[in-house]
């Protein structure tokens, strides 16, 4: 029989607000423990959460951005559960009225275009962290991370593939760091996923039971624990067994995803609304505010630059990875105005460099301007493509302008015939076998009086010139 | 006449004319308070070396002519208030220790004013109770019978105003809690509007009922403590942003022309005859006074005991999770591991009465439970509110007895938790509409046992309350009906 994998993801976003969503304590990450706490965060009695209103304008931003419907009317609940990381005895989050609704993404995979369903997206708070002793029966609480603001969404079952679930991914990170409302590190914590994933026979309406997927810390561990599990599952189903509904841990290092161990309890959290908070109203206008400040997405932009640039779509894809890279990336083409060559340099040489400095473009020592003029002087034929290289690199080591480095080191092409025909007689005049065997017939040999010029010139001859030349004087 | 048997405006006007001290009035309360608080109990912990300090500054305050609303006033303050580095046990043992880094913004707000904390008032723990004898630190007496409950949950602060160990004191009232106490000890009680007076810092028992609000031995003291408690508070987003009006200035206005409704379901059988009586000559007072009676209806008052005891239990079962032993307050010692150690320090550091509601409560959430309790009980909860709309388009003020009966004896009820959930049966629908109510002392049982009279009002209408009780208590003069008791019945005097 033939299955067919239903998935769903639920994805965790940490927003990057200054402070805590209902208190004003510093969000920042790696503090000493229990520094970023105040009575509201740590629970203390008789304390009250009040909502902080970036946490509300970052979900609008993330709800227009996959098209949900903004609900103007929302609120929060409580759900209850006793751990020790939760200093209240529950955590604060939304149910049943969650802020956005109904929204989908585009995700491409080579399957084709596809649009995954996104049913909802709310706020929350996140819980703090148990630090466990290792040399001695004890754990402590670190509270820092509770009260942190999160973002909850939750996909619809509408994801088929591990690749496509992969994809699906890709694209909702690509839009909260582009948002610049997510830092998108995983390894951090501050994106997080878990995964629900069933089978069902191809053409069967009804879904298959689903495990529950957790601990996939990369976007790569996510494809690789859905492909096993579905994997497994099929085993499962083909040898007349059946899936047992569980929560499964992945497990890197084997590759395999294992049930959690423990008796898993059915908890019960008695959701209810948070008398404590007033429902969420949230005004039109400010959604139409937001709606008009929203920066462009990485799918439109994609779209633009192709149309635009006519670069080629890897080029395209490559180039809208961040939107800082793709800002530097346009402004490197207003002002060459040469989008390809614009594009095989900064995702030549300039990628190259900061890759190996794991660098961000934003803290780039070679400014926009500085590239775009480069480029300018290739075309204009006063460096060649070869000097170019050397001077990038100079570049970015210096921060410098590409006038500054050609001064500097003498690097101006020989663009002058008159400058040139004098090198060139000289050369001839140095290889009479040479020139014998050219003249006759041995073709090859004018590669070897084009070398002989360029270390002549110490590389600073215009090569085309140089051939324009020696095809006449050795004729 | 001693010094602490006076009012806040009395003293008020003593200090402000140099004629006493701070520090004379708080040694007074002092002496009173070890006269009398081996009877009575009504504290759970004094503060005499704050408070010494705080009337020092508040003499230093007088002498320099800052006078501000309380300068210099004693004030007991229910354990239920957050105090910075004074210890907060909401009369329960798991809280025992724990002393809160932060003022509750009333008690911010007190100090602001200069008034001085006498200590921190006896309750039922996590003010779950009509009789203050869920106390983890004993019962309180009632100081017109010590053999009778004071009431209940805010029993310390009323014991301690009606016995004179404080000038006023702060309650709270989630369904009751300040109305029926200041009825069965004789003071005047007032819970204000939901969203009138800040619940922050006041630890939680039901966050969409609590309201803090004041106890004091008139009228005119209530409207001076409301001046200086009521207002918005930003760090509570169920604080409600209206303008605050000078309360004093309802004081005189009579009642004349004023429409007092009277809802008949709130004069049924179970109300005892005396208190029946004694709320009705009250009426009869106000309408020769002027004001005119109209019988009104709040249909779904049959409901409000049944609502109360889902919604309250609900959000008591989730505000009270935080209190397992992990961070702050009683943990049990000899724990096997994380759940022994939940299990343990629960079952030991809370009370019955709050395990039962917590129970409760946690039933009415659970999965499967939830619309047939919760979500009934909230709809339900909107018409009770909808009903008093309705009735506050007839009459300007509702008029009802505080409690159905007077001081009942300590250990009556205890065993019978329906028999003591119907102590608050008159006042439980303020809580769960939101509106304010005050409870003015209206005569006393042969017994000689206080009676009390509740008037309701309409959102953030407290002022309309204080004009109806300040012409209530001119009319009837019951402050000096109560002082001549006081000579003759009380056993403290």
């Amino acid at each position: 029989m033939e299955f067919e994998p239903v998935i769903g993801l639920e994805i965790h976003a940490q927003l990057l607000t200054a402070s805590k969503i209902f208190c004003g304590c510093s969000t920042g990450f790696g503090a000493p423990p229990n520094t970023h706490t105040c009575p509201v965060c740590l629970g203390m009695p008789g304390v009250l959460p009040v909502l902080n209103r970036k946490v509300v304008e970052f979900t609008i931003k993330m709800g227009l951005a996959t098209n949900c419907r903004i609900n103007r009317e929302n609120g929060f609940a409580r759900k209850n559960y006793f751990y020790p990381d939760l200093p209240k005895g529950y955590q604060i989050s939304q149910y049943a009225y969650p802020l956005a609704e109904d929204g989908y993404v585009e995700v491409e995979t080579e399957a084709g275009r596809r649009r995954i369903g996104i049913i909802r997206i709310h706020m929350e708070e996140d819980a703090g962290k148990l630090i466990h002793d290792e040399h001695f029966p004890a754990s402590y609480v670190d509270l820092n991370r509770t009260g942190v603001p999160l973002m909850e969404i939750v996909s619809a079952p509408d994801i088929r593939t591990a690749e496509e679930a992969a994809a699906y991914l890709r694209r909702l990170h690509e839009i909260l760091v582009y948002l610049e409302i997510c830092d998108g590190n995983m390894e951090e914590g501050s994106f997080r996923c878990d995964a629900n994933v069933s089978l069902r026979p191809r053409g069967q309406e009804e879904f298959g039971i689903r495990t529950e997927l957790k601990n996939m810390n990369s976007f790569r561990n996510v494809q690789r624990a859905l492909e096993y599990e579905i994997k497994r599952q099929q085993y499962v189903l083909e040898g007349g067994g059946e899936v047992i509904q569980e929560t499964r841990l992945w497990d890197d290092a084997q590759g395999v995803t294992l049930p959690m161990r423990g008796k898993e309890e059915a908890h019960d959290y008695r959701y209810f609304p948070d008398p404590d908070l007033v429902t969420v109203a949230i005004d039109a206008e400010w959604v139409e505010e937001i709606r008009r400040n929203m920066p462009e997405l990485p799918l439109e932009k994609r779209e633009r630059f192709l149309r635009d640039y006519g670069i080629p779509a890897y080029d395209a894809g490559v180039l809208t990875m961040s939107r800082a890279l793709a800002d530097y990336y346009e402004e490197v083409v207003r002002l060459c105005g040469r989008p390809k060559i614009a594009a095989n340099w900064v995702m030549g040489d300039l990628l190259r460099f900061l890759n190996e400095d794991r660098r961000d473009i934003k803290d780039c020592p070679i400014p926009a301007a500085s590239l775009a003029e480069m480029i300018r002087l290739i075309e204009e034929g006063t460096i060649s493509g070869k000097m170019a290289k050397e001077i990038s690199e100079e570049m970015y080591r210096t921060g410098k302008g590409p006038k500054e480095i050609i001064e500097e080191q003498g690097l101006v092409q020989i663009t002058d015939e008159a400058a040139l025909i004098p090198v060139i007689e000289k050369v001839i005049a140095a290889n009479p076998t040479q020139l014998a065997q050219y003249r006759g017939g041995k073709d090859k040999l004018f590669g070897y009086f084009v070398g002989q010029v360029m270390k002549a010139t110490q590389g600073k001859a215009n090569p085309q010139l140089i051939n324009e030349l020696l095809k006449k004087m050795l004729a | 006449m001693e010094l602490y048997g006076l009012t806040v405006h009395e003293l008020q006007d003593k200090l402000r004319a140099g004629e006493v001290t701070a520090a004379d009035v708080l040694a007074s309360v002092y002496r009173r308070i070890a006269a009398v608080e081996d009877k009575v109990h009504a504290y759970i912990t004094l503060m005499k070396e704050t408070a010494a300090a705080q009337a020092a500054a508040a003499d230093e305050a007088l002498r320099r002519g800052e006078v501000r609303e309380l300068t210099g006033i004693p004030i007991a303050l229910k354990d239920i208030c957050c105090t910075r580095g004074m210890t907060t046990t909401c009369g329960s043992r798991i809280l025992g220790n724990f002393v809160p880094p932060y003022d509750a913004t009333v008690v911010e707000k007190l100090r602001a004013a200069g008034a001085v904390f006498t200590g921190k008032a006896n309750m039922d723990e996590f003010a779950m109770g009509s009789s203050t004898e869920t106390s983890w630190f004993g019962v309180t007496r009632n100081p017109w019978d010590l053999e009778r409950i004071p009431g209940g949950s805010s029993g310390g602060s009323a014991a301690a105003v009606a016995a004179d160990e404080c000038i006023a004191a702060l309650g709270s009232d989630t369904g009751g809690s300040i109305r029926q106490p200041a009825a069965l000890c004789g003071v005047v009680g007032m819970k204000p509007t939901y969203g009138r007076v800040s619940r922050f810092g006041l630890v939680a028992f039901a966050s969409s009922l609590d309201q803090i609000g004041p106890f004091t031995k008139d009228v005119e003291d209530c409207a001076i403590l409301m001046n200086v408690i009521a207002g918005y508070d930003p760090r509570e987003s169920t604080s409600v942003n209206i303008e605050v009006p000078d309360y004093r200035s309802f004081l005189d206005r009579g009642v004349a022309g004023l429409r007092i409704g009277i809802p008949k379901e709130y004069f049924i059988a179970g109300i005892d005859p005396e208190v029946r009586a004694s709320v009705e000559a009250a009426i009869a007072v106000l309408e020769k006074g002027g004001a005119r009676c109209v019988e009104i209806s709040l249909p779904h008052t049959e409901y409000c005991l049944a609502v109360y005891y889902i919604v309250a239990p609900a959000e008591a079962s989730s505000n009270l999770a935080r209190y397992d032993g992990v961070k702050y307050g009683f943990r049990a010692a000899e724990a096997r591991d994380l759940m022994d150690m939940y299990k343990q320090s629960r079952s030991t550091g809370f009370g019955a009465e709050v395990k039962r509601r917590i129970i409760i409560g946690t039933y009415v959430l659970s999965s499967g439970y939830y619309d047939a309790y919760y979500k009934k009980a909230s709809q339900v909860r909107a018409l009770i509110r909808r009903d008093f709309d309705a009735a506050f388009q007839q009459c300007d003020v509702i008029a009802t007895p505080t409690s159905p009966t007077a001081a009942f004896r300590i250990g009556e009820r205890t065993d019978d938790p329906l028999q003591m959930y119907l102590s608050d049966i008159l006042t439980i629908s303020a809580n769960l509409a939101g509106i304010p109510g005050i409870s003015v002392p209206c005569g006393f049982t042969r017994d000689g046992l206080p009676i009390g009279l509740q008037f309701l009002a309409g959102h953030f209408q407290e002022g309309l309350l204080i004009q109806a009780g300040a012409a209530y208590e001119k009319l009837a003069a019951t402050r000096d009906l109560i002082a001549r008791y006081r000579r003759e019945k009380m056993p403290l005097s």
